[in-house]
This record gives structure tokens, C-alpha cells and sequence, in this order.
């Protein structure tokens, strides 16, 4: 999703960091974007890297508007496997990277009194299913950690935005099926970029994407535990 | 398993952030350095010479203009080094670190009789930042600055050298230094007088005034016995009415003068309330000025503010806390957003000359006629009498001084600085200064010329021994003073 958000905003004419692990695809995808895109391979466990990169970021860009984290990892946990060391690792790479980069970006948009955060959150975190139960987490201590953070921001007109998405085909999608699972009705990636774009500017707060998943989610927040605990969702 | 924690050592803390003067006019992103010991400042020093750069010391950010702004890419912001090292309740001196605001300093020796003898109109700045600008307050004409009121302070020069300095020891350094707008050194500890008193409040008269006349005759004739004098001005009317203003004339209470000192000499009784009448949260109240931020909107608040005026002069003296007669800047939180925040568009600065008493009149009369004419009317005018005293840089006169805040119109920008660089001949050419604090328009050359020879050439001696790599530098240095000092 990272990628195809890259892409979009360089097809505006954007100037676009674009962080990620893997250095070949970066700079396919830099390639790809025809110059306007600045590749730069980093591992999100490197916390301590987190601020001396984001200043470079910004000095490269010559100033800063908007920032997007949407780095997660959704490791396959089996139904009855309780592994301390997977559940640990999505917790720092889906949460703990998002907050390491996501407190540098609210400390210079605090003080420039502009700027947008977009978290790429999902409708796992709405409620705690049986499947995964820390991705779910990590994903339910995002839209907490975003809404916090907008409220704080929100008298220096910075603007954070959650985006709960439900299906898109990315690499995340692809593991998943992989694994046996159907799932269909996804949107692309470039569709999901587009809608996210549209949401960061619009400065919505919490947006699905696509919209269908307000509708479902509304549904699944509502359903009693009791009954909950029994289905299959 | 140490995949979520940070386990080493605190590192210096650090971030990378917009760094802007407070009038929001001047600015630029900046790593910002918030050391919390002399060693970490020296580690900042380090790191300053080991990326090639330069630092800029920075306190609590509320100069006007670029004090504290960067020139290059590093900030030592020193706020984070904040606490009260000591107070003597006998004789009132506290020990303080450098980041110690006047806020914490006020809250920590009210409860035991004693008020700052110098505080700013907000009580926001930290004492480093206090006294390397040499801050005075509405009693300047009685008690001097904050320079004054220092006794001792430890200065950390960018060999790693720490100078204890006072009037005694290292007295070239104390008078350079305060004042000095952290060009020489970064202060590390600060020792200040401070004063008792037998109250929690002041006795407040309010006097309306017609014109600039009437108001300088008032201060004069109650200057010897009055502790807090400070007159604010309408800018907008000319001809008989031109001057035309408030005056707040403040005693401390005598012993045995408050009844209960003991509920007055609180914190709590200081607190500025959060909300107006109890409902509306003044964190909002900007957005309501913002409404009124131009001419015709400025004129009317100043016409009604006069006239609400007129009135509280024809009424009793009343009892006001020091923090609410103090620190009326601090009224109405972030109000400097009033004049435009996106960077666009937004923005104020002050400028504030000071002119020698003899000519004082005629010279603030003449600039408000100027601006009058320019089409460019000071939105807030704060009119205050100074006296002298030994610090190298000071602004202070035997005099008065007239602090006029400009909105920064971007399409009037060039306009408004010309008007300024006009009025700086005037205040110039008839002997007056400029307050660094505030200041965001005065060039190098005039600098040297209201500045006296002799110290300006011991202090650009100064700044090559103290720190001959110049590795402290900020915006106002390349301004103000690089141009004399390396020459």
C-alpha cells in the first residue's frame, strides 16, 4: 500500500521519501516514478536510527507536509499457538515503528503549526477476534495512539488521519491467501491509495476504505460478546 | 527479548523542529539539542563542531525576533535544565539552574514571602534567556534590569572552560554576558536577589491620560515613590488626542497592610482563571481577536479599551495579584495567533526604541505621526520609563521607551521594514537604543553606531577569546554583530 501511495503522489508531482526494508524494491519503485522519488532503506526495529533519518528526510524534501505510516506485518499465528516472540515482533514493527516515526513527524509539524499524519490502522482492530490476536492489538493501539495524537495536535492545525482499511490486494493479502484463506471483493492498492489521499486531504478523522467496511464494522462493534465469543468471524 | 525497549543510557535529548522567533515572523527547521547537565552541554558543543556547524542558545523562545533564532542548522535549547538549586529565605538569593522559568521561580518563593525583583510581561522565559537578554519589567525606572538582580551565574564557554563570573570576579565576562544574548557562553547556574514581600497583591490606580504629554508628566511625578509604572498608549488617534492612553501605577502593600497575607501569599490566589466568566476557555479567546486583526478592527478595540479606561481612571485603586498585574500577556494564551498563524501570512514583531529622556517626547510623538502616515498603526502601543545601567550591550537609557507592535503584512513586509529603518534614523540621530528582545530590523552598521565604541570593542574581543572558532552563532549574531566583531 506504501508503494502504490508513492506512486500516486508522484504522479501529482509530489516530491515523496519513500522509506521501506528492501533496497532492490525501492529502487524499482524510485525507477518506476522517474526521478521525483528518494529511496531509503531502513528497518523499522532500528528505533534509534528513527530520528536522525527523519531529519534527513525532511532537509531532502527541503520541508515537510505530509507523513504516512503504513508499515505492518501480519505474522501467521495458528489457532491455538501463543508465541510471546511472533506477537512481540508485530508489536514493535506495526506499533512501536509507527509511534518511533510518527512522535518525530508530530515534534516539527507541532512547532511548524502544519503538516498531516496518516496512519494506516485496519478494520482488525475494531474488535478482538479469534484469529491473530496481536495483530489485531496492534492495530486497536493505533487508532488510540492516532486519535491521542490528533486531539493534542488539533490546536496547532495538525491533522491526523486513520485509515482503517479492509481488504486490499497488497503482499499482506497475498500471505493470507497463501494460507488457505478466501477472501474476495479486495480493491487494489491503487484504489486504496487514491481513497487515502482523498481522506488526508479532506482532514477526515477515521475513514474505511473502501467505504463498505463503515457499514460492516458498525455491525461487528455492535455484537454482544456473549454471541461473539461463539462465531467464527 | 529488548524488541520494544530502548535499554541504553538517556541519550541527549534531541529533536528536529521548525525553530522560530516568538513574533513568528523569522524561522526555520532546526535540530534541537535539550541538554540536561554541564556535561551534555559541553556534548552539544561537540556535536556543533563535529557536524561543522554552529549553535544558537535558546531559552524559553519568547524574543520577538531571531534572539534565539538559528543561523545554521543547530539549537541548545536549555529549558530542560530547570530546577531550584537552592533559596535562602532569609535573604532571598536562589541558586537556579539556567532553564528555570519565571514562572517556576515566582511559584517557588511566593509561598515564602518573596516575589522576583524583575519579571517579564509574560513568565514564560527562562532565567538563562532573562538575563542574556537582560530583561527589565514595569519597575525598570526604580530597580534596574535583571542584571541588576544577579549577583553570581557559571558561564560554560565552548572550550569546556566554566567561568564563575560576578561584579568581583570575572567582571568583564558578568557585564558581557548579561545582556551578551548568548553569544559569549551558556549559563549553567544563576544566582538572583530576589524581594520580600508582605503580600500576595498590589495596590493598582489606573490613570487615563489624553496624550503622550500627560502621561510622561504623570510617570515623573510619581516615579520616586511608585514601585510598577506602565502606561499603554492608543496608537490610532493623531492630532490633540495623539498619545492618547492608560497608565497602571502599582505599590506593594507594607507589612501589616493585607490582613490575611498568608491566603494572598498562595499560588493559588496568583492563577490566571482558564475560563472567561467561567464558561469560555481562554485557550480559544485568539481566535475571537483574530477576527478583529485589522485596521478598522484594531482601532475599535483601542477606541473601547480607552474609553473602559477613562472610566477605571475615575475609579478606586484596587487590589490585583502580582502574577495578574505582572504578566498580562499571559491573559489571553497564544494571542500572538490573532495575527495569522500559517506561515503566509502570519505574524507580529516589536519594536521598541529607546530615547534619552531630553528628547523623548518629541522623538515617540514623531514616530507615531510616521506610522500614522506610513498607513502602518501599531496594533498595541506600551509606553515605560528606564534608567541606566552598567551592562555592556544594554538597551537601557535614562529615558523612556514606546514598545509598538506591527502586524507583518507579506504583501507590506518591505514596506513596514522601511518604515522602521526611517524611524531607527530618528531614535539614532537623537542618541536612543534597541532592545534585542524584541528587536528584528536593525542592521549591523547601525548597531555599531548606537552602541558605544569602547564597549563594543571589548566585547568583540570578548567573543574572540570566549569562543575564537564561533561556534555559537544564532540569526541576531549574523544580524546584528558578525560584521564588528570579525572586523
Amino acid at each position: 500500500m506504501g508503494a502504490a501511495l508513492v506512486e500516486q503522489l508522484a504522479s501529482e508531482g509530489v516530491r515523496v521519501v519513500a522509506i521501506a526494508r528492501r533496497k532492490d524494491a525501492l529502487d524499482e519503485l524510485a525507477k518506476r516514478c522517474h526521478g521525483t522519488v528518494i529511496p531509503l532503506a531502513h528497518d523499522v526495529h532500528d528505533f534509534e536510527a528513527v530520528p536522525t533519518l527523519f531529519e534527513r528526510c525532511v532537509r531532502e524534501l527541503g520541508g515537510l507536509d505530509l507523513f504516512v505510516y503504513a508499515t505492518g506485518i501480519m505474522t501467521e499465528v495458528g489457532a491455538n499457538e501463543f508465541d510471546t516472540r511472533k506477537d512481540l515482533d508485530m508489536l514493535a514493527v506495526n506499533v512501536g515503528g509507527c509511534v518511533a516515526w510518527t512522535n518525530e513527524a508530530a515534534k516539527l509539524f507541532r512547532t511548524q503549526r502544519s503538516g498531516t499524519i496518516v496512519g494506516i490502522s485496519s478494520i482488525a482492530g475494531e474488535r478482538g477476534r479469534k484469529g491473530n490476536p496481536v495483530y489485531g492489538t496492534t492495530k486497536a493501539a493505533l487508532n488510540h495512539f492516532l486519535e491521542a495524537l490528533r486531539n493534542r495536535l488539533a490546536d496547532y492545525d495538525v491533522h491526523v488521519c486513520t485509515i482503517k482499511p479492509g481488504f486490499v490486494e497488497t503482499a499482506m493479502l497475498a500471505q493470507a491467501r497463501a494460507q488457505g484463506r478466501s477472501i474476495k471483493g479486495a480493491i487494489t492498492a491503487q484504489a486504496a491509495a487514491r481513497s487515502i489521499l482523498a481522506a488526508a486531504r479532506a482532514r477526515r478523522n477515521e475513514v474505511f476504505v473502501p467505504f463498505k467496511w463503515t457499514l460492516v464494522a458498525a455491525v461487528i462493534r455492535n455484537i454482544p460478546s456473549f454471541l461473539f465469543k461463539g462465531m467464527n468471524i | 527479548m529488548e524488541i520494544l525497549s530502548l535499554r541504553s543510557r538517556r541519550p541527549l535529548e534531541s529533536s528536529f523542529e521548525y525553530v522560530e522567533g516568538w513574533g513568528m515572523a523569522v524561522g526555520q527547521h532546526a535540530r534541537v539539542l535539550r541538554p540536561r547537565s554541564v556535561e551534555e552541554i559541553l556534548q552539544c558543543f561537540a556535536l556543533a563542531r563535529a557536524a561543522g556547524s554552529t549553535l544558537t542558545l535558546r531559552g524559553g523562545g519568547n524574543s520577538y525576533g531571531d534572539a534565539s533564532c538559528p543561523a545554521r542548522d543547530m539549537v541548545l535549547d536549555i529549558s530542560r535544565m530547570d530546577r531550584v538549586l537552592g533559596f535562602d529565605a532569609h535573604t532571598g538569593v536562589a541558586t537556579l539552574e539556567p532553564g528555570v522559568t519565571i514562572e517556576k521561580l515566582w511559584k517557588t518563593i511566593l509561598p515564602l514571602g518573596f516575589w522576583p525583583r524583575v519579571v517579564s510581561g509574560t513568565m514564560f522565559p527562562t532565567v538563562a534567556g532573562a538575563l542574556a537578554a537582560n530583561i527589565h519589567g514595569k519597575n525598570n525606572f526604580a530597580v534596574g534590569t535583571i542584571g541588576d538582580a544577579c549577583l553570581e551565574f557559571d558561564l560554560v564557554l565552548p572550550s569546556g572552560e566554566v567561568r564563575t563570573c560576578s561584579r568581583e570576579r570575572n567582571a568583564d565576562l558578568f557585564h558581557a554576558a548579561i545582556g551578551g544574548f548568548g553569544m559569549l557562553g551558556c549559563f549553567s547556574r544563576i544566582v538572583l536577589k530576589t524581594k520580600r514581600v508582605h503580600s500576595g497583591n498590589v495596590r493598582v490606580r489606573g490613570e487615563s491620560t489624553r496624550d503622550l504629554r500627560e502621561m510622561m508628566q504623570y510617570f515623573e511625578a510619581h516615579k520616586a515613590t511608585s514601585d510598577y509604572l506602565v502606561g499603554w498608549v492608543d496608537c490610532f488617534p493623531g492630532g490633540d488626542a495623539s498619545g492618547r492612553g492608560l497608565i497602571h501605577d502599582a505599590h506593594n502593600l507594607h507589612e501589616g497592610e493585607d490582613p490575611a497575607p498568608e491566603r494572598s501569599l498562595t499560588v493559588a490566589h496568583q492563577e490566571l482563571p482558564a475560563n472567561i466568566l467561567g464558561l469560555f476557555p481562554k485557550s480559544q479567546v485568539w481566535r475571537i481577536l483574530k477576527l478583529f486583526n485589522h485596521d478598522v478592527g484594531m482601532r475599535t478595540i483601542n477606541a473601547a479599551k480607552y474609553v473602559a479606561g477613562r472610566l477605571e481612571g475615575m475609579g478606586e485603586p484596587y487590589l490585583q495579584s502580582h502574577a495578574g498585574f505582572s504578566f498580562l500577556l499571559d491573559y489571553v494564551p497564544n494571542w500572538k495567533w490573532a495575527y495569522g498563524r500559517e506561515r503566509a501570512e502570519r505574524g507580529l514583531i516589536q519594536y521598541q526604541p529607546f530615547v534619552p529622556d531630553a528628547v523623548a517626547h518629541e522623538v515617540h510623538s514623531e514616530i507615531l505621526a510616521r506610522c500614522r502616515r506610513a498607513g502602518q498603526v501599531p496594533y498595541l502601543g506600551v509606553f515605560k520609563r528606564h534608567r541606566t545601567d552598567p551592562f555592556w550591550l544594554t538597551h537601557a537609557v535614562d529615558g523612556w521607551s514606546f514598545a509598538l507592535d506591527f502586524k507583518v503584512d507579506p504583501a507590506r513586509r518591505a514596506e513596514l521594514w522601511k518604515l522602521c529603518d526611517e524611524l531607527t534614523e530618528l531614535v539614532i540621530s537623537a542618541g536612543g537604543r534597541f532592545y534585542f528582545a524584541k528587536d528584528l530590523v536593525v542592521a549591523a552598521e547601525d548597531t555599531a553606531r548606537f552602541l558605544p565604541e569602547d564597549k563594543l570593542a571589548a566585547f568583540a574581543r570578548l567573543k574572540r577569546e570566549c569562543d575564537p572558532e564561533t561556534l555559537i552563532e544564532g540569526r541576531l549574531y549574523r544580524r546584528a554583530f558578525r560584521d564588528w566583531i570579525a572586523a
